[in-house]
């Protein structure tokens, strides 16, 4: 798991998208581009923070659920 | 008598779409097509921990910043596992300074080595061989590059092989041997007898009406 510890944390780039998550960033290009990882990191990453429960998946766009947001207060 | 079944895999070819994986990496669990959008570098090494594969990293890595100026990303692999590739990266940089910003396949279960052809039983028969995949934006097999176990790989071919490819889809042109970005390039040669009677009336520097260059 690169976005989340076995801890059930989020590591450092876990926490950096659910951040742009919560801000409102959507799509894994605006993720990419405002938190500086690479896009194919972002796109795994959602795709392991939505198999967590700690994100949600729309068409293209993602957004962050309770739990998720609760990781990063 | 015991039935052998035996799948037959079509090889990766140019001009055709990348074999589709998901594979553990150290950057975690990706799929080839996270990589969509981008051009990818897909190279193989024999094993971690071992010379040559240390100085083609270290080549890769200094390399990286170039690649990604002209939006590549480089992804490894060998068939050790993650661990292994984990303590070799860390113990490159310990040992040398030099940080692996790319991701590595642990292909313990060689599901891509296979996919992709990347075992070579003339050289060995559970490492993978120094294979190059030059995958384009759009998920495209562009090159194909395969190195003996014994020979490192050269990093200025590999950049020339993206810049020469790069302009070509942006330019309609093909080059000549020896390429190297601003040299002249190659202009397609005509195809009817009309358009080689036209071709030497274009302004272009010919040898001859099927062999034109330009300046871009």
């Amino acid at each position: 798991m690169a976005c989340i510890s076995p801890d059930g944390k989020p590591t450092e780039s876990g926490t950096k998208m659910l951040r742009a998550l919560k801000s409102g960033l959507g799509s894994a290009e605006e993720i990419a581009q405002s938190t500086g990882l690479p896009l194919f990191r972002v796109r795994s990453g959602l795709r392991e923070l939505t198999q967590a429960g700690l994100a949600n998946q729309k068409n293209d766009k993602y957004e962050v659920t309770d739990k998720g947001a609760e990781l990063i207060e | 008598m015991e039935e052998v079944k035996e799948q037959i895999i079509s090889l990766p070819r140019l001009g055709q779409p990348a074999p589709a994986f998901e594979a553990v990496t150290t950057h975690g669990v990706l799929k080839l097509e996270d990589f969509k959008g981008s051009w990818l570098i897909l190279f193989s090494h024999p094993a971690d921990f071992t010379p040559v594969c240390t100085t083609e990293f270290i080549a890769f890595a200094e390399i990286y910043p170039e690649l990604q100026k002209r939006g590549v990303e480089l992804l490894g692999l060998s068939v050790d596992s993650v661990s292994s590739h984990i303590a070799w990266v860390r113990n490159v940089e310990e040992k040398t300074g030099v940080k692996i910003p790319f991701p590595i396949i642990a292909d313990l279960n060689k599901e891509v080595s296979i996919i992709y052809g990347m075992i070579h039983p003339g050289q060995s028969k559970t490492e993978t061989v120094r294979c190059v995949f030059i995958i384009d934006d759009k998920q495209v097999i562009r090159t194909i590059l395969y190195y003996p176990l014994t020979t490192g790989r050269n990093m200025d071919e590999i950049l020339r092989i993206i810049d020469a490819l790069q302009t070509t889809d942006a330019n309609a042109v093909a080059t000549p041997a020896n390429w190297r970005p601003s040299e002249m390039v190659v202009v397609p040669p005509p195809n009817t007898q009309e358009m080689a009677e036209e071709r030497l009336k274009q302004g272009y520097e010919c040898v001859d009406w099927y062999l034109c260059k330009k300046k871009l």
